[in-house]
């Protein structure tokens, strides 16, 4: 008999790939901005 | 339009929608995703990875959303000559590339369980993968064209031409016979049941969100590296003319 296939284990995939993609992507593209706007302003002299 | 076409506006209305977008996006976004994985019961034929759609349809939604944007800020380039434009065309780039691949990877894990394979070379998923390889071209020809400080009109071009791929992924389960399966949601028409719809909805809303933060974001970045560089070489042309100066005086 076959085992039922445990779909769980494709979601959690799906799931952590996305989240953390998606996660890692606001996080990088925040820390850019600051980070060239805080020179940009350094440059300016304030 | 024209008129967030001064960079001082839109940065003093992106200073407070960059945060409030991404905030929004963040809860909305992660509120379905948690509701669809603790919540959602499995679906007849499906089973429990119809818990992957909400997170696959929002991200495959966002991929050609984002060339969307690109052709539009590339038609307005072109066209209107938006001094914006071709910054929103380079901002969409990154994020657009991010969510096609989320969506060929989540694709891909949910064909797994539900057609029995990763991969099928069909009218879809090939058109879907020619994106991602459009997006890789668009991101490396704004940033050549950038760093030699030529015109971005290429770039712009190209974003135009690339937008025949998005009509192409769209009807691409209607023209050709494939494992996907035909459109589910069309215009005022839904074949999906009411507790698997609006966790899809409100995911795509705060993908949506996140989408237009991270856009903003990478204007404001593209925005200040340009005003720093711009600044630093007017410095250098400064002190330059004084070097000069000083030595006609010292001549004289």
């Amino acid at each position: 008999m076959r085992e039922a296939l445990d779909m769980m284990g494709y979601v959690n995939a799906a799931y952590v790939v996305g989240v953390v993609s998606t996660l890692l992507l606001v996080g990088w593209s925040w820390l850019a901005m600051t980070r060239a706007e805080a020179k940009r302003d350094a440059v300016r002299g304030k | 339009m024209h008129g967030f076409a001064n960079p001082a506006r839109f940065l003093r209305l992106a200073h407070w929608l960059t945060p409030l977008l991404l905030v929004a996006g963040l809860v909305l976004a992660l509120g379905a995703l948690a509701y669809s994985y603790f919540a959602m019961p499995p679906d007849r034929l499906m089973g429990d990875s119809v818990k992957i759609l909400p997170l696959h349809v929002a991200t495959v939604w966002l991929g050609m959303g984002g060339w969307s944007m690109i052709a539009i800020a590339s038609l307005a380039e072109l066209v209107w000559r938006h001094p914006l434009s071709a910054i929103a065309a380079r901002a969409a780039a990154v994020p657009g590339a991010v969510f096609t691949f989320l969506g060929l990877v989540t694709g891909s894990i949910w064909g797994r369980p539900t057609w029995g394979t990763w991969w099928v070379w069909d009218g879809r998923l090939t058109s879907f993968l020619v994106l991602l390889f459009l997006y890789f071209g668009y991101i490396s020809l704004s940033g050549a064209l950038a760093r030699e400080g030529a015109s971005s009109r290429i770039a712009a071009i190209f974003g135009l031409v690339g937008a025949i791929n998005i009509p192409i992924i769209n009807r691409s389960v209607v023209w050709w016979n494939s494992l996907h399966q035909p459109p589910s949601l069309t215009m005022g028409n839904s074949a999906i049941d009411p507790v698997y719809l609006y966790p899809l909805l409100f995911s795509t809303i705060g993908f949506s969100l996140l989408f237009g933060g991270v856009v903003l974001a990478r204007m404001r970045t593209i925005l200040a590296d340009m005003q720093a560089e711009a600044r630093l070489r007017r410095k250098a042309m400064q002190a330059a003319e004084g070097q000069v100066a000083e030595g006609l005086a010292g001549n004289a």
